[in-house]
C-alpha cells in the first residue's frame, strides 16, 4: 500500500469485505444488540437469495443476501449482535467496521422493544457515525403482550431518523421498512440524527482534532465521530483507516492526536 | 445507607444497584455499554459450574460476567 488513496467503490468493497456487489445496486448494513431479530429481518427480506462465509480474515460468520425493492436491487449484510461498537471484541469491530468504512447507502438498526432502552446506545453509537439509519423496534407483539406500549413517533422525532415497528416474525411492519430503506437509499429522505453534545473539555478536544482530520479527505468519513474515538485512545481506528482507505497517517497526526488525547486523560 | 461490594458478592435471586464502578479505560467502557450505568438495578440470576462467570439481568438482557469484570462493578443491595 503506497500513500496513495485507493478508490471507495464497488470493487474495493469486495475485496476488503468480501461483499459481492454489481454495480446499481444499493448496499444496506443490519445491526442491533444480539437477539434482536437481525437474521429474522435478513431472511424475510432477502428469501433464498443469499450467501454465507466468514468475513475476510476473521472467525465471524458473514450473511449476504439480495432483495428488490421497485425498481431497485439492494444487498443486505447481517452484522454480528453487538451491545456496542467500540471494538472490545471481534463481533464490534466488524461491525463498526463494515458501517464505518464500508459506507453502506443505509444501516438499518433492529432493536427490541421489549428493552428499548439497552438497545438505545448502540442506536446512539450509530447515529454518531452515520445519518443514514433506520431504527426498527421490533418484537411488537412481544411488547403487546408485556403491556408495553411504544411511541414510535416521538422515538423519530426525538432520535432524528426514521423508525419502523415491526413483527418480523409474522412479517408485519416489513413492507414499511423496505418502503423507508428505499427512500432513504435513493436520497428522498435525508435524517438528521440529534447530536451528542460532550462536556466542554472534549468539546475542545474535538474542535482542535477535526480540522487535522479533514485535512486527510476521508471520503464519507464522520469527521466528528472519528476524533470522538481518537480522543478515547482507540488504536483500532488508525488501523481501519490504513488498512480499509489506504491512507497512512503520519507520525506529526499521531503525535498531535496523542497529546489531545493525553489533555482529556489528565483532567 | 449500607456500604456497598462488588457485584460478584452479590448472591443468586438478589438484586443490586450499582453505585460506582473502579473499572478504568476499555472495561469501564465495555461494563457502560452492557448497561452498568449507576442507579441500574443488577440481578444475579446464576453462577456456572465453577462459580465464574456469573449471569446477570441488566436492563432486560441476560448477561454473563467474569469475576475479573464483575469485581469492578460495585453494588448495594436493593430491598425488594
Ligand atoms: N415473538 C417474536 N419473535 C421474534 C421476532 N423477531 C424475531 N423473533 C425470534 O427471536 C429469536 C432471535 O431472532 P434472530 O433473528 O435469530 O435474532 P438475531 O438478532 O439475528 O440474533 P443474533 O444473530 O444472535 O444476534 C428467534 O427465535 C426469532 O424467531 C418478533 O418480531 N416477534
Ligand atoms: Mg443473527
Amino acid at each position: 500500500m503506497g500513500l496513495t488513496r485507493q478508490s471507495f467503490g464497488a470493487a474495493s468493497l469486495r475485496e476488503k469485505f468480501a461483499i459481492s456487489t454489481k454495480s446499481g445496486q444499493k448496499i444496506i448494513a443490519l445491526a442491533g444488540n444480539p437477539n434482536t431479530g437481525k437474521s429474522t429481518v435478513f431472511n424475510a427480506l432477502t428469501g433464498l437469495n443469499q450467501h454465507t462465509g466468514n468475513w475476510p480474515g476473521k472467525t465471524v460468520l458473514q450473511a449476504q443476501g439480495s432483495f428488490y425493492y421497485l425498481d431497485q436491487e439492494f444487498v443486505l449484510v447481517d452484522l454480528p449482535g453487538t451491545y456496542s461498537l467500540l471494538a472490545n471484541s471481534i463481533e464490534e469491530q466488524v461491525a463498526r467496521d463494515f458501517i464505518c468504512f464500508a459506507d453502506p447507502d443505509a444501516t438499518v438498526v433492529i432493536t427490541d422493544a421489549t428493552c428499548l432502552e439497552r438497545n438505545l446506545n448502540l442506536v446512539l453509537q450509530v447515529t454518531e457515525i452515520t445519518e443514514r439509519v433506520i431504527v426498527v423496534v421490533n418484537l411488537l407483539d412481544e411488547a403487546r403482550r408485556k403491556k408495553i406500549q411504544v411511541d414510535l413517533g416521538k422515538l423519530e422525532q426525538e432520535l432524528g431518523v426514521p423508525v419502523v415497528g415491526t413483527v418480523a416474525r409474522s412479517g408485519e411492519g416489513l413492507d414499511d421498512l423496505k418502503q423507508k430503506i428505499y427512500d432513504l437509499a435513493k436520497g428522498r429522505i435525508n435524517p438528521k440524527p440529534t447530536m451528542i453534545k460532550y462536556d466542554i473539555r472534549v468539546e475542545e478536544c474535538i474542535n482542535t482534532i477535526e480540522p487535522l482530520i479533514s485535512e486527510l479527505h476521508l471520503g464519507r468519513l464522520n469527521t466528528r465521530w472519528l476524533a470522538l474515538r481518537l480522543i478515547d485512545g482507540d488504536m483500532t481506528i488508525i488501523e481501519g483507516i490504513e488498512q480499509y482507505l489506504g491512507v497512512n497517517l503520519s507520525d506529526s497526526f499521531k503525535s498531535e492526536v496523542s497529546l489531545e488525547w493525553a489533555k482529556v486523560q489528565v483532567n | 445507607m449500607t456500604k456497598d461490594f462488588p457485584l460478584y458478592r452479590l448472591h443468586p435471586g438478589q438484586n443490586g444497584i450499582v453505585t460506582r464502578l473502579s473499572a478504568e479505560g476499555l472495561t469501564r467502557r465495555r461494563l457502560l455499554d452492557l448497561g452498568l450505568v449507576v442507579g441500574t438495578v443488577v440481578e444475579s440470576i446464576r453462577k456456572s459450574p465453577l462459580g465464574d462467570p456469573i449471569a446477570y439481568g441488566i436492563r432486560g438482557a441476560v448477561i454473563a460476567l467474569r469475576k475479573e469484570e464483575s469485581s469492578q462493578v460495585f453494588v448495594r443491595a436493593k430491598n425488594s
